[in-house]
């Protein structure tokens, strides 16, 4: 009872009124009109895109049937999650018809090794849409992970010492350019000459897909952490030298957090590069992940694939733009600059 | 050669695009113990240079710095530099710019409790007690070269070096912050080398003033010894006859260098009596002026 009258006068006829007055702005009412404008301008925006492309798509005949509209897509979407749901639901119930195969051994007595091969066996299923995407998200940090482990060292040392960036400049001007797909035939290549091993920790494929990204990440992450460990400020400089700071007090406590901003901004850059570059690697060599199920998709070419690589282009933006969220966090919890304005 | 700081001859000549630039001079300064010194000269002239020489920052092409008989030729926490701009590291605290500088310093000498101590009681010294957790960013201009000159302090140095401190601040804020440099000097006497552009901040603070010629190739042109009583209380001073002569010579020096470089001689009593009712511009500081009734 109590919170519907609360509410009654939220629907209050006055309301206009009290728009007014919010807008007005004393600290509570300016949080309610940020709250409008970082909430309702852009669910209205999603409103008429939506509105806009379930209008257009009808109009585009394709070989597949109609473009189609967010409907459709929402459908589908559903599906393949329940795709997902009974995936699993098989994969529970092959383990525990093993479980009870060799609790059914162990009954009738039969050797140990015999009961230890049905609990050993795996279960070989058709990855899912999700279980894609655990895939591709697994593969990007991996690859990202690896490069700022390389990257961020490099970027230091170039950007502390005038000749070694010299020397450094031209391989990562020459590199830098370089397009994943250019990569990945000698990431292949070489991974399949040098990667041999009888019990391989990793898939080959998912070491294709990661050192790919790798090569991708590596130089935003570079160039920006030398840019920053070289634009630390002269004056700071001077206070190191005059406390007579070790080399290595010197990196760790001011020229590293100088950086730090800088260093974020390239990590951040390379992750959304990362990311991008990914899907294409795993539609160009079939690696499992996002971009394999777009291209499976679209080499079945059934009615439903075209909304099918619409939820994925989507989920794909959805994932890009969440890591690129999640970047941002780590840099505004890590950066000292609060007064940079970051978005 | 038995004084406390002594600039021996020093001269400076950099490279640059059109040819090498002499910017010092046989610049020649004897400090004592416990002497406050500023340099004043125009803009350009080469302040900053002699600053940084002494403390090392730079090297003297000619001639050399040589502080309780050793010369100075590397950066070290004895010649502690307040810059300009603060310098504080903007990612630590107040307090952890402080004690950055204490761990570095007495790494040996001072326990980890003795060096907290140590790092509050300097940051108490220049009033910053209330604000140790604050960042730099968070806390006003004027604060900021306070933390700057408790560092400093907190390096025990043996000479203070300070370029142009409080260029950078309200001339209110100035005035707070010249009255605690002097509370902080007559309590720890350091010697102090100081560069200023504020006529009045040189005259209030110094035991002398060293007035540096126009450069290229600027040297020491005058200096001129402040003989005022300590302490000194900067109303007080303003109706002192003998303080308004000192700032008057270091105003006229300035003017002579710096407002006419050709060096047009014109004598001035010539012209007063051919045209004696010639219009004069008067001006006046407000500070200076004083309603009576
Ligand atoms: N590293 C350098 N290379 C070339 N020229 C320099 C260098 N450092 C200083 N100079 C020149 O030396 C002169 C004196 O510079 P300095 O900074 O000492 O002047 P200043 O008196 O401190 O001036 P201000 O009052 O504006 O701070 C200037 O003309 C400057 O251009
Ligand atoms: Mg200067």
């Amino acid at each position: 009872m109590e919170t519907a009258v609360v509410e009654r006068k939220v629907f209050d006829i006055d309301w206009y009124h009290r728009l007014l007055a919010l807008m007005e702005g004393d600290d509570l009412n300016k949080r309610v009109t940020q709250l409008i404008h970082s909430l309702i301008v852009p669910i209205a925006a999603i409103g008429i895109f939506l509105m806009l492309w379930g209008a257009g798509a009808k109009n585009v005949e394709t070989s597949l049937g109609v473009l189609p509209g967010p409907a459709k897509v929402w459908e589908q979407t559903v599906t393949l999650y329940g795709e997902h749901n009974a995936e699993k639901d098989k994969e529970t119930a092959f383990y525990e018809r093993m479980q009870a195969k060799a609790e059914k051994a162990r009954e009738a007595g039969k050797p140990q090794a015999k009961i230890d091969k049905y609990l050993n066996r795996k279960y070989v299923g058709t990855a899912t849409f999700v279980d894609q995407i655990g895939t591709s998200l697994l593969t990007v940090m991996s690859g990202f992970i690896l490069a700022s482990l390389i990257a961020i060292p490099i970027g230091i040392i170039v950007g502390m010492s005038n000749t070694l960036y010299q020397a450094f400049n031209p391989i990562i001007q020459i590199f830098k350019p370089v397009s994943p797909l250019a990569w990945l035939p000698l990431v292949t290549i070489v991974v399949s000459a040098v990667y041999v091993s009888e019990d391989p920790m990793f898939e080959k494929s998912f070491l294709n897909s990661a050192l790919v990204v790798t090569l991708c990440c590596l130089w935003p992450t570079i160039v920006n952490t030398a840019v920053g460990v070289s634009g630390v400020s002269k004056d700071l400089i001077n206070v190191s030298r005059v406390l007579k700071l070790s080399w290595l007090t010197k990196t760790m406590k001011i020229v590293l957090p100088s950086s730090v901003p800088m260093i974020f901004t390239g990590l951040r850059l390379s992750l959304g590069i990362g990311w991008m570059v990914l899907i294409a690697a795993e539609m160009l060599a079939q690696n499992p992940g996002l971009g394999k199920f777009v291209w499976d998709e679209f080499q079945n070419g059934s009615s439903n694939s075209l909304a099918r690589i619409m939820v994925a282009v989507l989920a794909i933006g959805f994932i890009g733009f969440m890591l690129d969220r999640g970047m941002l966090m780590l840099q505004k919890n890590f950066s000292w600059d609060k007064s940079a304005v970051l978005r | 050669m038995n004084s406390y700081l002594k600039i021996d001859h020093v001269g400076i000549t950099f490279p640059t695009d059109n040819g090498p630039l002499e910017v010092l001079k046989s610049v020649n300064l004897d400090i004592e113990q416990g002497e406050f010194v500023s340099l004043i000269g125009h803009s350009g002239c080469g302040k900053s240079t002699v600053l940084n020489i002494v403390a090392g920052l730079l090297q003297a092409s000619t001639g050399g710095v040589i502080l309780e008989e050793k010369e100075v030729d590397e950066p070290g926490p004895d010649r502690a530099v307040i810059f300009q701009n603060h310098s504080l590291m903007p990612w630590l605290s107040v307090y952890d710019n402080v004690r950055l500088a204490v761990d570095q310093v007495f790494k040996r000498s001072k326990s980890k409790a003795e060096r907290d101590e140590w790092t509050r009681h300097n940051l108490e010294l220049v009033h910053m007690s209330h604000a140790l957790d604050r960042k730099p960013d968070e806390i006003s201009g004027g604060m900021k070269q306070r933390v700057g000159i408790a560092r400093a302090l907190a390096m025990e140095p043996k000479v203070l070096l300070m370029d142009e401190p409080f260029g950078a601040l309200d001339s209110l804020t100035r005035t707070h912050m010249q009255d605690s440099l002097m509370e902080i000097q007559t309590e720890l006497n350091n010697t102090v080398i100081m560069i200023t552009h504020d006529v009045d901040e040189a005259v209030l603070l110094s035991d002398r003033i060293v007035m540096m010629t126009n450069g290229p190739s600027a040297t020491v042109g005058e200096i001129l010894e402040i003989d005022l009583p300590r302490p000194r209380d900067r109303l007080a001073l303003a109706e002192n006859p003998q303080y308004n002569h000192y700032r008057a010579e270091v105003v006229r020096f300035l003017h002579e260098r710096h407002e006419q470089p050709a060096r047009v001689d014109v004598k001035p009593e010539e012209t007063v009596t051919e045209e004696p009712l010639q219009k004069v511009k008067v001006a006046a500081k407000p500070e200076s002026l004083r309603l009576v009734s």
